[in-house]
């Protein structure tokens, strides 16, 4: 279909961004009923409406550059490109998850697709993804590294050290602060006494901020970015701000959030709006809706009919080699 | 044979470990331009230039959780924290990410990397620069742990080392780096995982790792004057430790003693003598004994740290113990 007042590249890509903000938004609006309903065990840290910057931000990429993501790392995982099978059986426990049932929503990972993992610990992926980008720079591929974090890994001191290292090497490293405006369940601004805009400067490291809200911002800002990183420019941070709908995890009763919080806008809606004024019509967005939720349902049914994760099978796998403890 | 240092030994397993893999790097504080604290990596920057032998800022969790994310995107990175006692800067990199990436990501990706690092006392560097913390490491699924005894050991182990696909935290004693051993004339990897028996012997078995062999072979010279025959076991990976060499000892010896620097408590020798008790019940003919070091900090002045660290009296007291000769 021609879309008008745009390339239709453009229109294209929109498109695509647009499908990618559903495909997160309703696996994990589904994740939020699995999970209420008691069949995804553990804790599950729900990014809705953060979904803009992961899928701006991989449109950028290449599918041979990392990233190393967050406990609240779905939307980084899905966009860039994890089977919604294997994520889905992942969440449920099952054999046939991304890990095998031995990570869960905290530890999704794809190494297929450079997808190092989402991550428990605030702030660990960080120095995950300088390390990688020293790998890339080392190996000379032309590959970058993603680092995504929030607010509170702002509070971390490996934000220090990796940023002074990365920028120390010029490492091919973009750092992504998803800026939700939380550490866990307290305002950043109780927690965080400076600016990432500063921050940068003092490290020397290029800098950028938009509306984490609106896909079409993150993705030129990112596009901007990787490539000055790509020609060499050392690392650079992308700032998006956003908002967290649900609570610091699911279950969170949210006391500490105030009701006067302003409504937030909705990546999706932003979407819908930049893909009306490029003259794609309702029809074809629900189309897209259509499609995106029977891929979902269609994945879980597969997720719920696979085997559980195996014990004997964990057992095995904690070393690679079988000169290895009681894996013997 | 040749002779070689023990610190020789460990750079000639680096350099040769590069020479053989393009994709092993160093990386760590000061171990380009300055060439190690201990002098370990001098050389190799000249040899493999500075994309490969690389100095860090002082940032023990970055450069540890960065030799996780280089060891998954395709290299094999050897660290070196400068002391031991640094090492709980790198505790996170180290227990949560290196040691559980193969097993939490479901067997998609290994670890590949190496965390060198010098524990142990006798040069008062006092109670930050001298601690065994082998155990903690120890401790945790997915590490695997290696102490080498002997500039021999220290080459092959450290072969084996950077050669394994897995994280391997490998722990060098800095009393032993200037010591000369013999080594041999064609020098290879030693496999991870097994002891070795430096001492026949009938009985007493005694267990040690690291710079305490030679106490526990000055122990068996002193002993054998009185016809006590000890056989002594070089551990050289302590995990995972070669629990089969270890028992088949204690099936001839009936006696077991187990020897190390590192305070006795929840330690190395604790795990031994635990298992021991359950699979080698049917052997023992007495208790086994520990000797490693009070539980207290490392201290620094010279005459405390001497009586600190174990030595060849206490192994001897140990086995008139464990024989029931006290």
């Amino acid at each position: 279909m021609p879309i008008t007042g745009t390339s239709e590249n453009e229109g294209a890509a929109l498109l695509r961004h647009y499908e990618q903000l559903l495909v997160i938004r309703r696996c994990e609006e589904r994740l939020q009923r699995l999970f209420a309903e008691g069949e995804v065990p553990g804790f599950i840290h729900l990014g809705i409406g953060q979904e803009a910057i992961s899928v701006g931000v991989m449109s950028a990429l290449q599918p041979a550059d990392t990233l190393a993501s967050t406990h609240r790392g779905h939307g980084h995982a899905l966009a860039k490109g994890m089977p919604l099978e294997g994520f889905f059986a992942e969440l449920l426990a099952r054999d046939t998850g991304v890990c095998r049932g031995r990570g869960g929503s905290m530890h999704v990972a794809d190494m297929s697709i450079g997808m190092l993992g989402a991550n428990g610990i605030v702030g660990a992926g960080l120095s995950i993804a300088t390390g990688s980008a020293l790998a890339h720079k080392l190996k000379g591929n032309g590959q970058i590294a993603v680092s995504f974090f929030g607010d509170g890994a702002l509070a971390e001191g490996l934000l220090h050290e990796c940023g002074n290292i990365a920028s120390l090497m010029k490492l091919p490293l973009l750092l992504v602060c998803e800026a939700n405006g939380w550490s866990e369940f307290s305002p950043a601004s109780s927690q965080i006494a400076f600016n990432l805009a500063k921050w940068s400067a003092a490290y020397g490291i290029i800098y950028r901020k938009v509306d984490g809200n609106d896909v079409v911002a993150v993705a030129e800002a990112a596009a901007a970015l990787t490539e000055a990183i790509r020609s060499g420019g050392g690392p650079a941070l992308l700032t998006c701000t956003t908002h967290r709908w649900r609570g610091h995890f699911e279950g969170d009763a949210q006391k500490y959030r105030n009701a006067d919080e302003p409504e937030p806008r909705d990546p999706t809606v932003v979407a819908e709006e930049h893909l009306a004024a490029a003259g794609v019509g309702a029809q074809r967005l629900a189309q897209i809706a259509a499609r995106v939720e029977s891929e979902i349902e269609d994945a879980i049914t597969k997720a719920r009919a696979a085997p559980p994760a195996r014990f004997d099978a964990a057992l095995a796998d904690v070393y690679t080699s079988a000169s290895s403890g009681e894996a013997l | 044979m040749a002779q070689l240092r023990y610190g020789a030994a460990i750079s000639q397993a680096l350099a040769d470990a590069m020479e053989a893999d393009p994709t092993v790097i160093i990386m760590g504080e000061d171990i380009a331009g300055a060439g190690g604290s201990f002098g370990i990596t001098r050389g190799l920057l000249d040899k493999f230039g500075p994309g490969r032998v690389i100095d860090t800022p002082i940032s023990e969790a970055a450069i540890a959780g960065m030799a996780v994310g280089a060891a998954m995107s395709g290299l094999k990175p050897v660290l070196e924290i400068m002391f031991m006692d640094f090492t709980t800067l790198a505790m996170d990199a180290m227990v949560n990410q290196a040691a559980k990436a193969r097993f939490m990501f479901g067997a998609q990706v290994s670890v590949p990397m190496v965390l060198r690092t010098p524990h142990g006392g006798g040069v008062s560097a006092g109670p930050q620069h001298s601690q065994c913390l082998e155990a903690w490491f120890a401790h945790v699924p997915g590490l695997k742990v290696v102490c080498p005894s002997s500039p021999a050991n220290a080459y092959g182990l450290l072969r084996a080392a950077i050669a394994d696909p897995d994280p391997v935290v490998f722990v060098e004693h800095k009393g032993l780096y200037g010591q000369r051993g013999e080594v041999p004339q064609v020098l290879a990897a030693i496999p991870l995982g097994e002891a070795v028996t430096v001492r026949a012997g009938d009985h007493v078995t005694v267990v040690a790792y690291g710079a305490v062999v030679a106490i526990a072979m000055q122990a068996a010279e002193h002993l054998a004057s009185e016809a006590i025959s000890l056989e002594v076991i070089d551990l050289q990976t302590i995990q995972p430790w070669d629990e089969a060499a270890v028992l088949a000892s204690l099936a001839k010896t009936g006696h077991l003693v187990v020897v190390h620097e590192a305070v006795e408590q929840f330690g190395v020798g604790a795990e031994i003598a635990a298992r021991m008790a359950d699979v080698g019940f049917a052997h023992l003919k007495g208790p086994i004994v520990r000797v490693g070091a009070p539980f207290m900090p490392v201290p620094f002045s010279a005459e405390l740290e001497m009586q600190y660290r174990p030595s060849a009296a206490r192994v001897v007291a140990a086995v008139r113990k464990a024989l029931g000769k006290e």
